[in-house]
């Protein structure tokens, strides 16, 4: 009997309940026969407590505490399963009776991720056990490279790496385009905070994006690849190389692949971790040896790219999908996801969130199954306040956003973007001036510097939001605020600029509350803007334990043992130490 | 290594290995043998993946326990970094979370040697794609 030990099902008196499972199992002597097992969050956090029974798969949700008695006494003696726990399908209105037919299952497909944490990343014999190659094999022998590129654009695979352009459209147009010599890029310059899918990708499934870079290649009529990857993913680096040795070896990379006449090989190019050299120019350049700053489109890299040649760059996640889309059929890949958004997309989940880590999800989720279903909600059953999507490019949705299906269009349309997938949920102790201070400073610290509007205005950005976090603002710097993100969007020659303010428009669009409190009332009621809070002792509930006072690293409470102890606030540097030590909730922000 | 050839050739190195691979769990004795699969991508690695992968590689043995223990990339649940799977011949791969020494000891003991489950299993919430 496998009982959830999430926080959601915890919350609901999951632990009672396996208590009693416990007891129920240890009176009717059943401890040889009958386990019982705390487990992970099953994501079904809405109809906990879960429990599942094994090996029948009988799946009973919203289980009390009382009723142990009852499972035990007939599932596990008489095997006759308790009709009234089984979860009902809310669509057919049927009971189920095993979880392998259950819907929820569905929120989450692994297609990029496939054979991520199921294969030996260091042993090709585990990947072409896989499937692989398989792909690129049919396509390169028994596929001309106009079909094949078709059968991509009838996919309607669009690009993971942010910006959603059609990636069968991309190939077509840089096969159009004759030169003695073209190149096929992998774009793994993953700079996002806190997004780390094509890293995992790499790190646990190498191969699958040299078959795609081959089949790339193939389409095109370009005969090098080249990889250019952060210097700071190690391990990626390396399993890269022992897959592109191995490949070598069997003769899946090289001159005349699998008889078909086609040569391609891969090289792989180190950055040093510019979050620029994301945005494909910028990419190029930094190959070239040059400096990593994105220049004028057009001519695009399908004209003139690496060293002046035709050149295709396509993202680590959008590759992964390439295989299985040859080996499944463009039909079956597009009957996944939206009208406009096909397949799956990988998000990296982070923040105030239970369940942090990588999940691929079909396009069209709602942003309220991802965060409370798949991610378990909330850490400490704390209130949602808000999720970032798309990182530093992207913008902060709200409560009423929950119910957007996400896909590409639609996160633009709310004001945020899709980016590479990075997910960040925020809860109430999170300040909404101080999360677009901390994106700010990301970019300004990023900004190559080219266009002026970039690299002056986010910076005068920056300047802004820090005086309105230290209690200095005014509501004409909001007005400021505003007008130069303007600015600074409509006048960026490339991406980071273009989408470097969505943070603070996204806020103050969502959060413009908390931006005028901070400006008319100095006041910040997350807690988060130093400045603006002061510690305070509650005389009532202070029982003069001295702890605070020890802990205290600028001694700057005082008080007698079992005395009420007191902050001298000239000295106090609102480290937390105290609040956090206080076992008696006697330090409070005011 | 000799150079696959041809697209016939591919798939018949396929239909090895998968048959290689199936063999190599199922073969020699009629129970089979134990895979264990180390989560060690960066994320696990850093939370003591390593340590736990060489462990439970020196202990099956010292304890003889017919097991192939293997790395295999990230499995997204960076929450519960280290992660170990354990397949038991012919019974539904199972993952354990937040792998110790302790942890792992009590998997070759409890789980590998009685079939007995331990506290903090992540129950599989997504679907994959049956190949082809």
């Amino acid at each position: 009997m496998l009982v959830c030990g999430g926080t959601g099902c915890h919350a609901s008196a999951g632990e009672l309940l396996f208590e009693n499972l416990k007891k129920e199992v240890q009176e009717n002597d059943l401890k040889d026969e009958v386990q019982v097992v705390a487990t992970g969050c099953f994501g079904f956090c809405e109809k906990g407590p879960i429990v599942k029974i094994i090996p029948d798969n009988t799946f009973y949700v919203q289980v009390k505490p009382e009723d142990a008695k009852e499972l035990v006494s007939e599932h596990a003696i008489k095997g006759r399963k308790v009709k009234r726990l089984l979860y009902t399908d809310p669509v057919k209105k049927e009971q189920i009776q095993d979880s392998k037919h259950m819907g929820f299952y569905k929120k989450q497909l692994r297609i990029a991720l496939r054979n991520c944490g199921m294969i030996d990343p260091e042993n090709i014999d585990e990947y072409l056990a896989a499937d692989g190659y398989e792909a690129m094999g049919r396509v390169l022998l028994e596929m001309k490279p106009e079909d094949a590129i078709q059968e991509v654009l009838d996919a309607g695979l669009r690009g993971r790496g942010g910006g959603g352009f059609p990636t069968g459209l991309k190939w077509q147009i840089a096969s159009k385009n004759h030169a003695d010599q073209k190149y096929v890029v992998c774009n793994a310059d993953e700079g996002d905070p806190g997004a780390f899918m094509d890293r995992s990708i790499l790190e646990g499934d190498p191969h699958t994006v040299l078959e795609a870079m081959v089949i790339n290649g193939f389409c095109i009529n370009a005969t090098k690849g080249l990889i250019y990857i952060r210097a700071e993913y190690p391990l990626a680096i390396k399993r890269l190389k022992i897959a592109i040795d191995q490949a070598r070896e069997y003769g899946l990379l090289g001159k005349d692949i699998l008889g078909s006449g086609f040569d391609f090989d891969v090289e792989i190019r180190y950055g040093a971790g510019a979050f620029v050299c994301g945005e494909e120019t910028a990419l190029i350049h930094s190959m070239e040896g040059e400096r990593c700053e994105p220049t004028f489109k057009p001519p695009f890299p399908a004209q003139s790219g690496y060293l002046g040649k035709p050149t295709n760059v396509n993202n680590v996640e959008t590759y992964a999908n390439i295989p299985v889309i040859f080996n499944k059929g463009a039909k079956w890949f597009a009957s996944i996801g939206t009208e406009k958004s096909k397949g799956t997309k990988v998000f990296a989940l982070a923040g105030k969130i239970n369940n942090v880590g990588l999940i691929e999800v079909p396009m069209g989720i709602t942003l309220r199954e991802v965060i409370f279903e798949i991610g378990g909600g909330i850490q400490g059953g704390k209130k949602f306040k808000a999720v970032q999507t798309g990182g530093p490019s992207g913008g902060c949705l709200t409560d009423e956003h929950l119910d957007t299906p996400i896909d590409f269009d639609n996160l633009l349309a709310v004001g945020s973007m899709m980016g590479s997938g990075g997910m960040i949920v925020m809860d109430e102790d999170d300040c909404m001036v101080a999360v677009s201070q901390f994106y700010l400073e990301f970019t300004v610290e990023e900004s190559c510097g080219k266009c002026s509007p970039c690299r002056i205005g986010n910076k005068r950005l920056y300047e802004l939001l820090g005086k309105i976090t230290k209690g200095q603002g005014t509501e004409d710097d909001l007005d400021n605020l505003r007008n130069l993100s303007d600015v600074i969007k409509d006048s960026s020659l490339c991406g980071l600029g273009q989408t470097s303010p969505n943070p603070v428009l996204s806020t103050l669009d969502n959060f413009y509350e908390e931006y005028l409190a901070h400006v008319n009332e100095q006041k910040c009621f997350a807690g988060q803007c130093k400045e603006l809070i002061r510690y305070e002792i509650i005389p009532e509930n202070c029982v003069g334990c001295t702890v605070c006072a020890r802990n205290c690293p600028v001694n700057c409470i005082s008080g007698e043992r079992k005395q009420v102890h007191t902050i001298d606030q000239s000295l106090c540097i609102k480290c937390n130490a105290c609040m956090e030590k206080c076992k008696f909730n006697a330090v409070t922000i005011i | 290594m000799t150079k696959i050839k041809s697209l016939a050739d591919l798939k018949k190195m396929k239909s090895d290995l998968q048959s290689k691979i199936s063999l190599r769990e199922k073969s020699e004795n009629p129970e089979g043998k134990v895979v264990i699969r180390v989560g060690m991508g960066t994320s696990g690695i850093a939370s003591g993946a390593k340590e736990i992968m060489e462990f439970l590689m020196e202990e099956t043995e010292k304890r003889n326990v017919d097991a192939i223990v293997t790395q295999t990339g990230d499995m997204g649940y960076s929450y519960a970094e280290p992660t170990v799977e354990v397949k038991l011949p012919d019974q539904d791969p199972v993952v354990f979370g937040d792998v110790d020494k302790k942890k792992a000891d009590n998997i070759i003991e409890k789980y590998i040697k009685n079939g007995e489950l331990l506290d903090g299993i992540i129950p599989q919430n997504y679907e994959t794609i049956d190949k082809k």
